[in-house]
């Protein structure tokens, strides 16, 4: 769908209701004249052609106006993120529980500020605003990974169409899937230069599904949190188990899964909703409102595990292999091992060391040498 | 405004198991028939549950890119839309005639058709077909050829069978191939053994499976004796038996898949215009690949 300017006639006609837009008011009155106001002047009794010079005068509001007016989309999700995109002024955002950021930029700092690119951060996304040639106010959208930032767009891989987020959010830098679009391992090297508003948003959308609607429900105060018990009561199926889940295994599934390094999605769910998670939500721009699939799907294994009783055992190792262990476990849970150097052997979870924890306390059930204590 | 959600399963373990899902919502998307068009999943993003407020329009048509009615479509997808005032019952269906009903989505306050299974559509009849001409590179494919619907099929749930009949029924009602036979992995008959059902020397397999995965490429294709082992692949059409199977994989990676897409939205009162020709013209023969002129056709 393309969104085309609004000419110098549609002005006019949208000066017969009345004007009146980030700064840039224009009334018709009653005597057939226009009233042209901005912040810095207020002409009266302009006709026809006075007013096409007036506003030949101040280009940056008659452009903003023409922009936003071919956008549409008053109240929707779509317009508020664009609107946030080049840091103006939201009209209906509420400040409470949510990171405004920067102050709002009015015409004409934020025309000026457009020749030059806006940039904002979307997770992993970086987006840059500027004003496209032809000096109609017509944006231009360009996105790529915020690692990118200072690379040259000639270094970059480029891709046109916003469909490409879905190929390029699919792997991760080691061809790993991706289940989880909003984990931290989006891929880098690519740029989608050109995008108009629209497609921006498509792309978006591809990246990281369904934050900007939830981002802007938060916005307007409208966020419905679905906490872990309501989240774990509706499931069925082989789901239906995870609401046996154990209260404090909920806080080290939260600590697990949902802190910022492993999922950009800041948690507004908490255990109910008079009683909290002790991991942190994160820091991110987009709420997470409900345990999402992957969550739901850990949990079963959890809720299964959890069902267990535990048992005291016995088994022979020195304080070093006890330590070690401690180690292997923080190397996987911190996915380190890739980075373990090959003849790093001060490091417990290096792999000769675990080898030979292996070669020695295994036994011949290849398992741990242990004996469990009546 | 109108808006078509594609409702399908989708994987955290395997990254193909959305293409078709994406592809169809393509063609879809191409002929610019609806305002919006949105993939959602139970295992992916967006999901179910966030999929509709991601959407302007008012008007939302969600046709679940499922086989038969059952668990997901009677239960999940309707529960996770947040469908108020659902119930199986408003289908008013035995088990493959679900065709749509108009409900309220409460998180978003709009108005959401929610449609049957693609699997149970008449026109999925036409894509089974299609998918048999497409493997055998035959646009003429039944004389002398034995056709097999091959469906999951469970105990648990008897509509996943019916599915599988209503097509192989309607197939052989349309007298072009010699016999048409709808097989089960889970159930009788059988598909492992496939040639004891037929006569015919070729026989086409047509598995009724929305995406490719464990069962139609690793499952199916040993259980058939087509391979020893699926990491060996298989030959199309291979020997087994003293017949030729042509094993054609999922039906739901054929292009014309998009046509049920939009019968079923269609059906629920979405405004089209000639989006089904144009979808109809797109997607004929797709996914043929080029044809080597020496290979012998199927019946031949």
């Amino acid at each position: 769908m393309a969104d085309s300017l609004p000419d110098h006639e549609s002005l006019l006609a949208a000066a017969e209701e009345g004007v009146d837009f980030d700064g840039f008011v224009l009334e018709r009155t009653d005597d057939g004249t226009y009233a042209l106001e901005t912040p810095e002047a207020r002409e009266t009794t302009l006709e026809e052609g006075e007013l096409e010079r007036a506003l030949e005068s101040i280009p940056a509001f008659v452009s903003n106006w023409r922009y936003w007016d071919a956008i549409g989309g008053e109240g929707t999700a779509r317009r508020t993120f664009l609107r946030w995109c080049e840091r103006a002024p939201i009209a209906d955002a509420t400040t409470e529980g949510q990171t405004l950021g920067d102050e709002p930029l009015e015409v004409p700092e934020r025309h000026d500020a457009l020749e030059e690119g806006i940039v904002r951060e979307w997770g992993q996304l970086r987006i840059a605003v500027r004003l496209a040639d032809g000096g109609e106010g017509e944006r231009r959208y360009e996105l790529r990974h915020v690692d990118d930032a200072d690379r040259a767009r000639e270094e970059l891989e480029r891709r046109e169409d916003p469909r490409d987020a879905r190929e390029l959010s699919t792997y991760d830098e080691e061809g790993r899937y991706r289940p989880l679009k909003t984990a931290p391992t989006l891929r880098s090297g690519w740029v989608l230069p050109d995008l108009t508003g629209r497609a921006l948003v498509e792309a978006v959308d591809f990246f990281y599904p369904a934050t900007i609607a939830n981002w802007h429900r938060e916005r307007r105060g409208e966020l419905d949190v679905d906490h872990w018990l309501e989240t774990a009561e509706r499931q069925t199926g082989i789901y239906d188990v995870i609401d046996e889940l154990p209260r404090e295994a909920v806080d080290w599934m939260a600590e697990a899964c949902c802190v910022d390094s492993q999922c950009l999605r800041r948690r507004e769910w908490e255990y109910d909703d008079d009683d909290a998670l002790e991991a942190p939500g994160g820091d991110g721009p987009f709420p997470c409102r409900e345990p999402c699939s992957l969550v739901v799907a850990a949990a079963r294994k959890w809720a299964i595990l959890e069902s267990e009783a535990e048992r005291t055992y016995e088994l022979e190792l020195t304080t070093s292999e006890l330590n070690q262990l401690a180690e292997l476990i923080d190397a996987v849970a911190d996915g380190r091992t890739d980075e373990i150097r090959e003849a790093d052997v001060n490091d417990g979870a290096n792999r000769y060391r675990a080898r030979y924890l292996r070669a020695k306390r295994f036994d011949e059930n290849g398992g741990l040498e242990a004996t469990k204590r009546e | 405004m109108q808006a078509l959600v594609v409702a399908a399963h989708g994987s955290h373990l395997n990254p193909d198991a959305s293409d078709p899902t994406y592809a169809h919502a393509d063609t879809v998307r191409e002929t610019g028939a609806f305002d919006e068009v949105r993939e959602a999943f139970w295992k992916e993003e967006p999901h179910f549950r966030e999929v509709i407020r991601t959407l302007e329009s008012d008007e939302v048509f969600v046709v679940p890119l499922f086989i038969s009615e059952g668990y997901f479509t009677e239960q999940v997808i309707p529960r996770e839309l947040r469908l108020e005032d659902w119930d199986p019952e408003k289908w008013d269906s035995d088990g493959t005639d679900a065709s749509q009903v108009t409900l309220e989505a409460t998180d978003v306050g709009k108005t959401i058709h929610y449609c049957g299974p693609v699997g149970t559509h008449d026109a999925m009849t036409d894509v089974i077909v299609q998918r048999a001409e497409s493997v055998t590179e035959d646009p003429d494919v039944g004389d002398g050829v034995g056709l097999a619907v091959v469906g999951h099929g469970t105990e648990r749930n008897e509509n996943s069978a019916k599915a599988i009949e209503y097509h192989a029924d309607r197939i052989r009602e349309r007298e072009r191939f010699d016999e048409v036979k709808a097989l089960f992995m889970d159930e009788e008959p059988e598909v492992d053994d496939v040639t004891d059902f037929f006569e015919s020397d070729d026989v086409v397999v047509v598995p009724l499976f929305v995406a490719d995965g464990y069962h139609t490429q690793e499952d199916i294709p040993e259980d058939m004796g087509l391979t020893e082992d699926y990491r060996l692949g298989w030959d199309v059409p291979a020997e087994v038996d003293g017949h030729r199977i042509w094993y054609a994989g999922a039906v739901g990676t054929e292009g014309l898949m998009a046509d049920v897409l939009l019968e079923r939205a269609a059906d629920a009162g979405a405004e089209l215009g000639d989006a089904v020709e144009r979808v109809r013209a797109m997607t004929a023969g797709s996914d043929g690949a080029a044809t080597d002129e020496s290979e012998p056709k199927a019946g031949d």
